[in-house]
């Protein structure tokens, strides 16, 4: 299933809904993101409904990362399995972005609709 | 054959007025190199006569032998041919009348009698008399012999058999007294000495890296000598075994050590196997030992390793090879004893026998079975030449039929993912969900690198996958028709990718390393192989070193 996302955004927090696979084809969708991020203070990435990530996705997170880095926004990730959690712990992605529970963002405002 | 009468007085037929003196029975015609001690043993032990007792041999050569075969009934001492050396004995002994004892048409005895105690000569009725009882007295005779023979047969038996078994224990020492069960794998084993002891050998030699080590043997020469040539090869391959994994190693070693041992004209042919059970992977090597067959989806080769035997050269090498063993494959270690062995027109078993029936084999206790049965109807009739050592290794009746899939894709970018699918749904239940998704993401990553790189997306290839669970672990193979990595990069390393030193590709190898419990790569012929282990259970959770 190929990535589709949605963005909202309350002025200082980019929230991007992504939907689908993470993997070689996700590259547009991925370069759409950074645009949109813009040089918010806050890029928050909901992984509720990715189904799948591969290490090509891996890959494209990186150059998000890089390029956040770049005008020092701060990414989040949310929503993340167990499964995924896990491989951003041994690819160490979770020390360049901040994991944030589902539970804690559902709870909130900015929950999916 | 020497063949002697002995002939003796006999108390149990005196004491009528018939045979006065002693009528004197007995010992029969002896098969024996040593006739009639026993009896005269026994005549030793006996009462002493009232009378002396006429004892007479009568060696084969002796006329009197061939005389009394062609008559019936008693017979005075003139009658007898007079140059018979028995005839002269009995004629100074004082003996009167000889009586014949025979019976089916065999003479098993004589009766000698001395003169009447009323001193007057036999008579007509003490004729008859004496003919009667030789009649009665011969068959009982000839039964008393038989049941004697007989005896010492059983007890002649009785030794060798003693010998025999005692000879096979000293030997069974050498020879492992039962094969291990090893998960998934079944080990089945024929041993058959030409003579009591021989000079093959096999054993199963648990290594300590978890690997097991197979090895068969044959001294050249049979018996003795070569059963304690067998004996000292096969406690230097265990205790080599100890210090060493690597069969070329473990033969260039015990070759060193046997040459200061090992008579002059002796030799041992000795083949190592060193088998990785859980993932079938065997490294051999082989010391002019017959080639193992082994037989993998219905065809039958050699394995093929070459060295000098043991025990010739100081300083022989010997190469190591390498195959996998997939799971159904059947492998026959055996000894010349099979292959060599005549059938009565003088025609070898061969080798094309020999892997005929490999290639028929069900299992490695049917190929055993059927070696042996084979072998059997060859050389009916024919003398075992040599000793036979037959051991199969057959892998995975572990695996049965249902605990294996194999498919195949199309070298298609995004058919990782039915790759992930169709192992994870056929693995389903069998690890812990979070373990089931590690597999998955490992399975993807390496599907995805056989397809682009492998088979470098051409989708007329194949990407095949295999995929077996047994009681210990999960097991996928990845196969594709590449090289396999050229040296992998430099692990990746995210601060080097996000400073741009490294590029923000080059996760999947590592991700599938960190992801499951064992990988390994094989090259199997034109075939390059990703296993991917997963063990069943509580495993270690592969955490890494995040």
């Amino acid at each position: 299933m190929t990535l589709s996302f949605d963005v909202t955004s309350d002025g200082e927090t980019e929230a991007v809904v992504l939907s689908g696979s993470i993997d070689r084809d996700a590259g547009p969708q991925m370069e759409a993101i950074r645009s949109a991020a813009g040089s918010a203070a806050v890029l928050e990435l909901d992984f509720s409904d990715v189904d799948y990530m591969n290490s090509s996705g891996i890959a494209l997170l990186v150059g998000l990362l890089m390029r956040a880095r770049e005008v020092g926004t701060t990414v989040r990730a949310t929503g993340l399995t167990p499964h995924y959690q896990h491989i951003f712990e041994i690819t160490r992605l979770n020390e360049f972005m901040q994991i944030v529970e589902p539970a804690e963002r559902r709870g909130g405002d900015h929950g999916k609709p | 054959m020497t063949r002697t009468l002995e002939v003796q007085e006999s108390d149990d037929m005196a004491g009528d007025d018939v045979a006065p003196r002693s009528p004197s029975a007995v010992p029969p015609p002896m098969p024996d190199r040593r006739p009639g001690r026993a009896a005269r043993r026994e005549a030793g032990r006996r009462e002493p006569a009232p009378t002396a007792a006429i004892e007479v041999r009568i060696e084969p050569a002796d006329p009197l032998l061939a005389f009394l075969q062609q008559t019936s009934g008693p017979v005075p001492i003139d009658v007898l041919p007079a140059q018979s050396p028995a005839v002269q004995s009995l004629v100074e002994q004082g003996a009167q009348m000889v009586v014949p004892l025979v019976a089916a048409g065999e003479l098993v005895g004589v009766v000698a009698l001395g003169p009447r105690r009323s001193e007057r000569p036999y008579g007509r009725n003490d004729r008859r008399l004496l003919d009667s009882l030789a009649r009665y007295a011969a068959p009982a005779l000839r039964l008393g012999q038989m049941l004697r023979e007989q005896e010492r047969e059983a007890r002649e038996r009785e030794r060798l058999d003693q010998e025999l078994q005692i000879a096979q224990l000293i030997q069974q020492q050498f020879l492992p007294s039962e094969l291990p069960e090893l998960g998934g794998w079944h080990i089945a084993a024929y041993y058959k000495p030409a003579r009591a002891v021989g000079g093959d050998f096999y054993d199963v030699i648990p290594l300590e890296d978890g690997r097991v080590m197979v090895v068969t043997g044959d001294v050249t020469d049979k018996g003795i000598p070569a059963a304690l040539v067998m004996a000292s090869t096969t406690a230097l391959l265990r205790s080599t075994a100890e210090t060493s994994s690597s069969p070329g190693e473990v033969l260039r070693r015990v070759n060193e050590l046997l040459i200061p041992q090992i008579p002059a004209n002796m030799f041992v042919t000795c083949l190592v196997l060193v088998i990785d059970l859980a993932t079938g992977r065997t490294a051999f090597a082989n010391a002019g030992h017959n080639l193992p067959y082994v037989r993998r989806d219905g065809r039958v080769e050699p394995l093929d390793a070459r060295g000098m035997p043991l025990g010739l050269l100081p300083g022989s090498r010997y190469d190591e090879l390498e195959t996998v063993l997939e799971p159904d494959d059947v492998v026959l270690l055996y000894s010349d004893g099979i292959t060599e062995q005549h059938d009565p027109e003088g025609e070898m078993f061969g080798f094309e026998r020999t892997a005929g029936l490999v290639a028929a084999s069900e299992s490695g206790e049917d190929l055993v079975h059927r070696c042996v049965a084979a072998l059997a109807a060859f050389a009916a009739g024919v003398e075992q030449e040599d000793d036979v050592t037959l051991v199969t290794l057959h892998r995975g009746r572990g695996a049965s039929y249902q605990d294996t899939v194999r498919f195949a894709v199309p070298s298609v970018q995004g058919n990782e993912r039915e790759v992930m699918d169709r192992v994870a749904a056929f693995v389903d239940g069998v690890l812990p969900a979070e373990r089931l998704e590690n597999l998955k993401t490992a399975v993807s990553e390496t599907a995805m690198n056989a397809i682009e790189h492998g088979n470098r997306s051409r989708p007329e290839l194949q990407v095949e996958v295999r995929v077996r669970r047994t009681a210990e672990s999960v097991v996928v193979d990845v196969v594709d028709f590449g090289r396999g990595l050229t040296q992998s990069p430099d692990a990746p390393d995210i601060d080097l990718k996000l400073a741009g030193v490294q590029p923000a590709r080059g996760w999947g190898r590592f991700l599938v390393e960190q992801l499951t419990d064992h990988v390994e790569e094989l090259v199997v012929g034109d075939r390059h192989v990703v296993r991917l282990v997963m063990a069943v259970g509580d495993g270690s959770s592969p955490e890494g070193d995040a």
